[in-house]
């Protein structure tokens, strides 16, 4: 091992960033070395994006210095960034879905004859690329646009590669992709280690910290807690660090109860070619989890559900009668009575220009209405209670929401749906990207609403969540439900184990090399 | 003495109206003190003739009103041009009582299937109702052989683009009415937050239950109707019907919603500001017809006031993740 | 490899559509056409498609990264007046002066014959090109969003064509006007080149019209290589998903500007067309602003997707020419000339909505809301 294998490349040195009143990094020491890779871990909200974007030239730093290599440097854009040899692979793809893989790969600097880009040389660049990862059998001439997810984060891979990066970042890079890819990733990231790339990872998933890191990183609401080599903290400690307290104080207790009649039975429910027979009761007053690695069809189903999709085969009953909502507006009608927390707040769950008052009221405007009129006296009082009934923190309820928290943001998008008085609540991981605090008033909402009678299916990427908020977890695969897990079955080894299609009992550490099925 | 404010804050919306208030009265005040020095007299601060502006204001400013409904849900609607004619031929032959309902129903029924077409087809809406726009052409070339129709208008028509009540044109009282409708739709119905909301995230309006589809119709009609309505007004305005009558109002309607304040891509926007925006054109118009500016002037001078204004008003925000 | 063939079809169908309808209808009209096929229709045909065509290829470019520009018919009909001043190929020259609110201006003399003809040219060229990088710094440091800030350029450019032709009126230089406006073996006479036209390799292609030979050449020369550049293909990108192109590192406002100067220079050749073949220079308001709206009729049809990140401007040069074929078959059916206008509008109407059969397959509400 040369010296500069283990040399720090990044050195980051009182690093701080704020976002309107949330500090987002505050006053982070952070070194990051060569032929190494280094897992980032935290909760969402705890800085890891923020620290990144500020990494890879997103966002300026309020304070703090940045230095490769010892040398002082300040990114204004990401492609200066690339320049310096940093490249980043964020959550949210830098593609351009109408244009081709190749010329995604090569979209920046691509081979030139003629001033004019070869597009044959690009083509065959692409397919080096695209060799390197795996992926022979994508044709670069394809457009973005016509691949699925998990080959779009293989060819974001293969761009990267091809920048030639010195540090190369990695957000969730896996979360979208197939077992077999997953393998390709990790042969790809141990060749990069040997070539000197310092690789900076960032995971939620312990299994895979356990696998790769040479060393790790935990961050907590903005500050640097720790770094350790690998093996020198045990999971419980990691996630002790993360969470900054003991997790069984989290989570309101669970009700022992008889199962309840269903109000909500699904049966046999297909879809495309995304779900295929599905069949899961809800109870009144239960909160039923979904479960799974990432994009194996539990935001499809939601959306089955709440009437976005069409041409959904099979039976919806709700209370004993069947339904079958064209779109949300005839889900939401009283007769069957579902809400939907969407996936994504931002462009799915608020309009962030409008006032917190209009996004909590727009989905129960016709039960605040005398006729077509709004009813304005009613609509403050049905907001003012929404508001207090939630905690929301808001200055006035005029303000745009888009001026408040991400956790106060999302209670905005639940209270919406609990002023409808929905009998079914369908929650699409409700609780990403928010703050440890405003989770635990999440979770303890999540058990009153089931309390007060309505059924709720929880859908949530955090293992540790649907343990300890569900009454039952079904976990789904390949858009099918594998297992259902209940009492003392549910629990992270049987969840992880079914997630990954694998025999529980086969242990969570065989887990990482288990084949594709 | 009082303490002045140390300063106006003004909210995002309010912003632009206050500089086009302000606009509106420099413009006032450069034409007068221009008159001042050419004729001597100051015309334009006259009520009569601040009246008069106001009155073919009217005309442009019910159209606006309808072209800021559709701006507000991300639309735009190209067809006003051939619906407003359209409207006006079919109101001036059929003469009598009917004339007024029918040019209204033109354009109501134009507006529904830009509406649909849009909706439920997802054409985009820039070239549908390019497309509408066209038919409605062919419409009214075929049916009244090329030339003005030689039907005139309905005394009521007559009387309520130039009659006056109480001294006070009726076109004024028309345009008034128009306002108020859409000011309680914008501000007091269930269908103005939904319009709001579809215009600031379609998918968010989807998702919390509002239908997209049957709002998006909803204000295409409402904008097919008003530009009907100006249509029999002009016509009574003019006496008759003529080729090409609405091709004058497309262009200024859009600047006048967005010089209110409006955001061209929707979802933003006060009726207020439409309004001023309207007076400002029109007040605009006529003091340069005042100067005598030729037309080459005024073109230009009408394209640098916009650009000027939008630079005053700030500015679009960049994109970025 | 037929594999890639198959792909690169698939991806341009809209483009292959337009081509293959242009081709039929195109195709149709000859054999309806009591003189068809022969190079006196070609010629009048191409004469009256290429302004339209290159104000379409104009068209293009922004609706390509997602806008649109209002001041293409505008910025067109400036152009045209000022050709009708810088063309006239007066042999003594031509005094340029200019005279606004009482000022007299002598701007100097354009030389005479054909060196003056030529520099009018690049004089027309570079102004049209020069109102479209102001498109886009508008719209770029402004940051105004184009529809409205070309609204207002648009408004601007006429007004000052307005200024420069408040009549119609101008002279071309005859020799100037038959060159351009017929055929190769024309130009070729007239400029007394290849043995006026009569070399013997020349011979077979002396009946293609000029106007598709200018066509042809402008988009081989200017837009292909646009197109292959890594500005051209940022153009595209923005288009597509202008957050993912800034987070890879591509130069967006370059990229804006550039796209809005060519569209600039496209209008810029359709204005000088116009003006060579009108024999005159003419600021009229209607006919810009027909020719803005059938541009972006034409890009339609072309296959450009107005959302922006897919199509190209060849493809709107078919739009354009579909556009125009289509009134020309009114002329040569027996088609009551009153009911051309609805025709027009039924097919324009029936083009743009077939992307609608797209929509009813889609299955996920949500991916209709962009």
């Amino acid at each position: 091992m040369t010296a500069a294998a283990g040399a720090d490349f990044l050195v980051l040195s009182g690093i701080s960033k704020r976002y309107g009143g949330v500090r987002a990094l505050d006053n982070v020491d952070f070194r990051c070395a060569r032929g190494q890779i280094h897992a980032v871990l935290g909760e969402n909200g705890a800085g890891k994006s923020t620290l990144i974007k500020i990494i890879a030239g997103v966002v300026p730093p309020d304070a703090g210095e940045l230095r490769l290599d010892g040398t002082l440097r300040a990114f204004s854009n990401p492609a200066a960034a690339a320049v310096a040899g940093i490249v980043c692979i964020f959550q949210e793809l830098s593609l351009m879905p109408d244009l081709s893989v190749a010329d995604n790969i090569s979209i920046l600097t691509p081979p030139r004859r003629f001033g004019m880009i070869d597009n044959r040389a690009q083509r065959r660049r692409a397919e080096a690329l695209l060799a390197e990862v795996g992926c022979e059998d994508v044709n670069p001439l394809l457009r973005v646009r016509d691949l699925p997810l998990s080959r779009r984060q293989m060819v974001e891979i293969a761009k990267a590669l091809g920048q030639k990066p010195q540090l190369l970042i990695l957000d969730e890079a896996t979360s979208a992709l197939t077992r077999a890819d997953v393998e390709k990733v990790y042969a790809l990231l141990a060749r990069l280690k040997m070539e000197n790339v310092a690789i900076l990872y960032i995971t939620h998933r312990m299994h895979e910290v356990e696998a790769l890191a040479d060393r790790a990183s935990v961050f907590r609401n903005g500050r640097h807690i720790e770094t350790f080599d690998k093996g020198a903290r045990s999971t419980a400690e990691i996630v002790q660090l993360m969470i900054g307290r003991d997790i069984a104080t989290q989570y309101p207790p669970k009700p022992a109860r008889p199962r309840p009649a269903p109000a909500l039975k699904i049966e046999n429910l297909g879809w495309d070619n995304r779900l295929a027979g599905i069949s899961l009761d809800v109870g009144a007053g239960e909160v039923v989890g979904l479960g799974g690695l990432d994009g194996q069809g539990q935001r499809t189903l939601l959306l089955a559900l709440f009437g976005v999709l069409r041409g959904v085969s099979g039976r919806v009953t709700v209370n004993g009668r069947a339904v079958r909502p064209g779109s949300p507006a005839q889900a939401k009608m009283r007769e069957i009575g579902i809400a939907l927390v969407p996936e994504d707040r931002k462009t799915e769950g608020l309009m962030l220009p409008m006032s917190v008052t209009d996004n909590l009221a727009i989905a129960s405007l016709p039960s605040l209405s005398t006729g077509p009129f709004v009813d304005g006296g009613k609509e403050k009082r049905a907001v003012d209670a929404a508001i207090s009934r939630l905690r929301i923190r808001v200055a006035a309820n005029s303000d745009a929401v888009s001026t408040l928290s991400g956790g106060n943001q999302q209670k905005v998008v639940i209270a919406k749906w609990l002023m409808t008085e929905p009998r079914i609540i369908l929650l699409n991981d409700p609780t990403r990207g928010i703050d440890v605090g405003t989770k635990q008033e999440l979770y303890r909402l999540v058990r009153e609403l089931a309390d007060q009678g309505a059924a709720v299916l929880f859908y949530s990427t955090d293992y540790d969540e649907l343990i300890g908020c569900c009454d039952r977890v079904a976990i789904m695969y390949d858009g099918r439900i594998l297992r259902e897990l209940a009492g003392d079955d549910l629990n992270e080894t049987n969840i992880i184990a079914s997630a990954l299609n694998i025999e529980p009992g086969a242990g969570a550490a065989d887990a990482g090399k288990a084949a594709d099925a | 003495m009082t303490a002045i404010p140390a300063r106006l804050s003004l909210s995002r919306d309010d912003r632009p109206i206050f500089i086009a208030a302000l606009f509106v009265v420099a413009i006032l005040i450069a034409g007068t003190a221009y008159t001042l020095e050419r004729f001597g007299s100051a015309p334009l601060l006259s009520p009569n003739y601040l009246l008069q502006q106001l009155q073919i204001g009217a005309f442009l400013g019910i159209v606006a009103a309808g072209m800021m409904v559709v701006i507000l849900i991300s639309q735009i609607d190209l067809s006003i041009p051939w619906t407003l004619t359209a409207a006006a031929m079919m109101a001036t032959t059929v003469g009598g009582p009917w004339a007024i309902p029918i040019g209204l129903a033109v354009g109501l029924a134009v507006g529904v299937v830009n509406g649909l077409g849009v909706a439920y087809l997802r054409v985009p809406s820039m070239i549908f109702t390019l497309g509408v726009n066209a038919v409605m052409r062919g419409l009214m070339v075929a049916h009244t052989g090329g030339y003005a129709p030689q039907t005139t208008a309905t005394g009521l028509m007559r009387s309520l683009a130039s009659g006056h009540t109480f001294g006070i044109p009726n076109a004024l009282f028309v345009w008034l009415a128009v306002s108020l409708i859409v000011v309680i739709i914008l501000q007091r119905m269930a269908l103005g937050r939904y319009i709001y909301a579809i215009g600031n995230k379609e998918a968010a309006a989807y998702l919390a239950g509002v239908n997209t589809r049957g709002v998006t119709v909803i204000c295409f009609a409402l904008c097919g109707l008003t530009a009907g309505l100006a249509g029999v007004l002009l016509a009574g305005y003019s006496q008759k019907a003529y080729q090409g009558m609405g091709d004058a109002y497309l262009l200024p309607s859009i600047a006048a919603v967005v010089i209110g304040g409006t955001n061209i891509l929707g979802g933003r926007g006060r009726y207020l500001g439409t309004l001023v925006g309207v007076i400002l054109i029109v007040l605009l118009n006529s003091v340069l017809s005042i100067m005598e500016m030729p037309e080459a002037g005024r073109q230009v001078i009408y394209g640098g006031v916009i650009i000027l204004m939008l630079l005053v008003y700030g500015r679009g925000e960049r994109i970025t993740s | 490899m037929p594999n890639n063939l198959a792909i690169r079809l698939r991806q341009n169908i809209p483009f292959v559509t337009a081509l293959a309808l242009f081709c039929v209808i195109y195709s149709l009209y000859h054999l309806a056409h009591p003189k068809g096929f022969s190079s006196a229709v070609l010629v009048q045909n191409g004469n009256e498609v290429f302004t339209l065509a290159m104000v379409a290829m104009a068209q293009t470019v922004p609706v390509l990264m997602g806008g649109l520009d209002l001041s293409v018919g505008a910025l067109m009909t400036m152009v045209d007046c000022f050709a009708s001043y810088l063309l006239s190929g007066a042999a003594e020259g031509t005094p340029l002066s200019l005279d606004l609110a009482g000022l007299h201006l002598t701007l100097g003399t354009l030389p005479g014959g054909m060196a003056g003809i030529g520099l009018g040219m690049i004089i027309c060229l570079a102004i049209g090109t020069l109102a479209g990088l102001v498109n886009g710094a508008v719209v770029v440091y402004g940051r105004i969003q184009p529809i409205i800030a070309t609204l207002a350029t648009g408004a601007i450019y006429i007004g000052i064509a307005l200024f420069l032709r408040p009549q119609p009126g101008g002279k071309i230089d005859d020799d100037l006007n038959w060159a351009m406006t017929n055929s190769l073996g024309d130009f070729a006479s007239t400029a007394h080149i290849f043995d006026d036209g009569a070399a013997p390799w020349f011979t077979p292609f002396a009946w293609i019209p000029v106007p598709f030979v200018l066509l042809a050449v402008i988009a081989l020369v200017v837009w292909v290589p646009f197109r292959r550049s890594v500005t051209g293909r940022a153009v595209y990108a923005i288009g597509s998903a202008e957050g993912a192109a800034y987070m890879s590192g591509l130069n967006i406002n370059r990229a804006k500007i550039v796209a809005f100067t060519l569209g600039g220079f496209f209008a810029a050749c359709g204005g000088l067309f116009l003006a060579i073949e009108t024999s005159s220079g003419n600021a009229d308001i209607p006919q810009a602003g027909a020719y803005t709206l059938n541009s972006i009729a034409s890009v339609v049809i072309g296959g450009t997707s107005l959302l922006g990140g897919t199509g190209g401007a060849v493809g709107s040069i078919f739009g354009a020419l579909i556009l125009r074929v289509i009134s020309f078959f009114f002329r040569i059916f027996d088609i009551a000339p009153l009911l051309q206008p609805l025709f027009e509008g039924i097919i324009l109407l029936a083009a743009v909505s077939i992307g609608a059969l797209r929509v009813l397959r889609v299955k996920n509400t949500l991916e209709l809301f962009r």
